[in-house]
């Protein structure tokens, strides 16, 4: 759930309130206020959508948790997310953010098959 | 609360997610004045904006085709369309390419451009862009509360409540396209907190039928602290608590219900060592979503054991949704059309789960052929002006008896219990589905007479109400459904009964019922 706001950080634009598709934020004087956390998700949109990577939301999607803003600031999370989908990213020469994309049926095929063999080789060696 | 906001439009488009930005683009490039309200906002609502879906993608080549239809034909039991699925099969070919203004297609890998598979952000974010640029208006934060209907019945527009400026709103139109998703019942599954199923309920209160909600049952494995999307678990590996490596088949039913099962006793944990060796150093290149909940927690996914959840997905992978009776969408009310998850895809997919490639682009298609065909029927009622207008929500809105607080938690975790939980859904019984289906006639019953809410909290409630309903859908039809097909797997019911292959429907508000679409081919079997 949406952890943190990082004040010093947020530039007050709103983007996240307006982009959370749940409506856990409502605008504050400056920085958004975490108005229903119950209604947090855990979609990370808030994050993706920050373009001060002011945002934190910490893992479980189940429960809030104690967060240590100084050790998260730290930990170089903050605008990973973004930074991993390519916004505000430029693509370098002969380089494109989503070459890798159609590896994704392909991989998931792969793994799939690894299951399958293995089953079957578990149970050809058990009857025989 | 800031006065009312009305206004009109041809065609109006409920839902925010890709069947909903596809039917606003096809509705406002034939004509029409086009508005969408979606509840959350455009662009990160819903299941797609954190997925990465993959579209059904077969070359107009008349042989592949044949042979890709009549392969997903037979998998379908009896219930899918070979003329849909061709319609989908070619519409989505079509039209995928022309998000390339807004989206920036990837290559394949061997000198190509890859179309098939589209990241689910950047794919909304440009779906955001294509609206917005064939004229239709997109109002975030908009959900809809309840339909509003003629003195015939016919569908003429919906109000609703904004939730982020504090009014009501209400728009009237010649046609309304409902594409609000699935319901996952608030299982946790990434992205579908908001799919409750709104749609259902409001079409389900102005008449409208429903198909294959017995279709309902489909997991995906995650951490046990938050779901995930799925790539990187293919080639796991299971433990129970004492490091007992469980046996699970590779996948369908019997993966789950295995795994399932082993959850009912305690935790298991899933192990990674098995994965495509070339997947780690990418997976956040491709998938970017995955890696934080692990990365977060301190766990190296690949190389550290960690619990497992099963996250429940009911309509979303299952197949149920507003019964179509027509080749452009309509649904059984006059004015009313369905599109995306929140419409039946049986018809493209049968008994089986779409997940993933064909329910992607039965989504697009369903958007672009609903669209359209609202846009004609729209443009050819302009003149006509509605007289009496009905609203036709009911529950939560006009409560039958003394208005009462509402135990809302209790009863959206019985829903999450009985339609998500291991030991109902994996194992589905006469027993255990009449049991269910009491107890969720008692929470309807309780928020029919009782319920009563405003504004923001009124769409809360209404949540509920629709979790509630949708529940009660899902769970009458597998109880109807007497025999094991596809999705549907009834542990006292095992085998496939050849005289229903035929599809069931279902609806209703205080009394559920279900019949079979064919009747005098399931009064036949009898």
């Amino acid at each position: 759930m949406i952890g943190h706001i990082f004040a010093d950080l947020c530039i007050g634009c709103n983007q996240c309130v307006v982009a959370c598709p749940t409506h856990v934020l409502d605008a504050g004087t400056k920085t958004p206020i975490i108005a229903r956390i119950d209604q947090c998700q855990t979609c990370y949109m808030c994050e993706l959508h920050c373009e001060s990577d002011a945002i934190y939301v910490a893992p479980d999607s189940h429960a809030p948790e104690p967060i240590d803003p100084e050790s998260i600031r730290a930990s170089g999370h903050l605008g990973r997310i973004r930074r991993d989908h390519g916004w505000d990213q430029p693509e370098r020469d002969g380089e494109h953010h989503l070459d890798d994309y159609h590896l994704l049926g392909l991989l998931l095929r792969e793994g799939g098959e690894t299951a399958a063999r293995r089953y079957q080789e578990r149970h050809d060696r058990r009857s025989n | 609360m800031s006065q009312d906001w009305n206004a009109q439009a041809d065609v109006l488009i409920i839902g925010g997610g890709m069947a909903a930005a596809w039917a606003a683009i096809a509705a406002a490039k034939a004509g029409a004045a086009t508005i969408l309200v979606d509840k959350g906002y455009v662009g990160t609502s819903g299941v797609t904006a954190t997925g990465g879906p993959n579209h059904w993608w077969v070359p107009p080549d008349p042989a592949l085709r044949r042979q890709a239809i009549d392969k997903r034909y037979e998998e379908s039991l009896g219930l899918g369309d070979p003329a849909w699925m061709e319609r989908v099969i070619d519409m989505t070919w079509r039209t995928l390419p022309e998000l390339g203004r807004y989206y920036s297609f990837g290559t394949d890998g061997k000198g190509g451009t890859f179309h098939a598979g589209v990241r689910g952000s950047e794919y909304m974010r440009a779906l955001r862009a294509y609206t917005l640029a064939a004229g239709a208006r997109i109002l975030d934060h908009h959900p809809a509360i309840e339909l509003l209907t003629d003195e015939e019945g016919t569908v003429v527009g919906a109000r609703g409540h904004a939730r982020l400026s504090s009014h009501d709103w209400e728009v009237r139109a010649g046609a309304v396209i409902m594409a609000t998703g699935g319901c996952a019942f608030r299982s946790g599954l990434i992205g579908s907190h908001g799919n409750c199923g709104d749609g259902y309920l409001l079409a389900a209160e102005a008449g409208a039928e429903l198909s294959g909600m017995e279709f309902s049952i489909q997991y995906t494995v995650s951490p046990a602290w938050a779901s995930t999307r799925t790539l990187p678990y293919g080639a796991a590996r299971y433990y129970d608590e004492d490091g007992r490596e469980l046996d699970v088949p590779p996948r369908g039913h019997a993966h789950y219900q295995v795994l399932g099962a082993a959850l009912l006793k305690g935790p298991v944990y899933a192990d990674l060592t098995d994965a495509p060796p070339r997947l780690p150093p990418i997976l956040h290149r491709i998938q970017p979503f995955t890696p934080p909940p692990f990365v977060r927690k301190g766990i190296d996914p690949f190389k550290q054991r960690w619990p497992i959840k099963l996250f429940g997905e009911g309509t979303i992978r299952g197949t149920g949704g507003l019964r179509i009776i027509s080749d452009d969408c309509r649904t059984t009310v006059e004015g009313l059309y369905a599109a995306g998850d929140a419409a039946t895809r049986e018809l493209v997919t049968g008994a089986i789960s779409g997940g993933g490639a064909v329910n992607s682009a039965w989504a697009l298609t369903s958007g672009q052929i609903s669209g359209r065909a609202a846009a004609r029927r729209a443009l050819a009622l302009r003149r006509r002006s509605v007289d009496s207008v009905h609203r036709a929500g009911i529950v939560g809105i006009r409560p039958a008896s003394c208005v009462q607080t509402i135990n809302r938690k209790r009863i959206e975790s019985d829903v999450d219990h009985h339609l998500n939980g291991y030991q109902h859904s994996l194992f589905r019984s006469e027993d255990q589905l009449t049991d269910s289906l009491h107890l969720l006639d008692n929470h309807w019953t309780l928020l029919r007479d009782h319920a009563h809410a405003k504004d923001a909290a009124l769409v809360s409630l209404r949540e509920t109400v629709a979790l509630t309903a949708t529940a009660r859908w899902c769970t009458a039809a597998a109880r109807a459904r007497v025999e094991s097909r596809g999705l549907h797997v009834r542990v006292d019911a095992p085998d496939l009964n050849p005289a229903v292959g035929v599809r069931l429907l279902t609806g209703g508000l205080d009394k559920v019922w279900t019949r079979y679409e064919d009747r005098t081919f399931a009064e036949a079997a009898e």
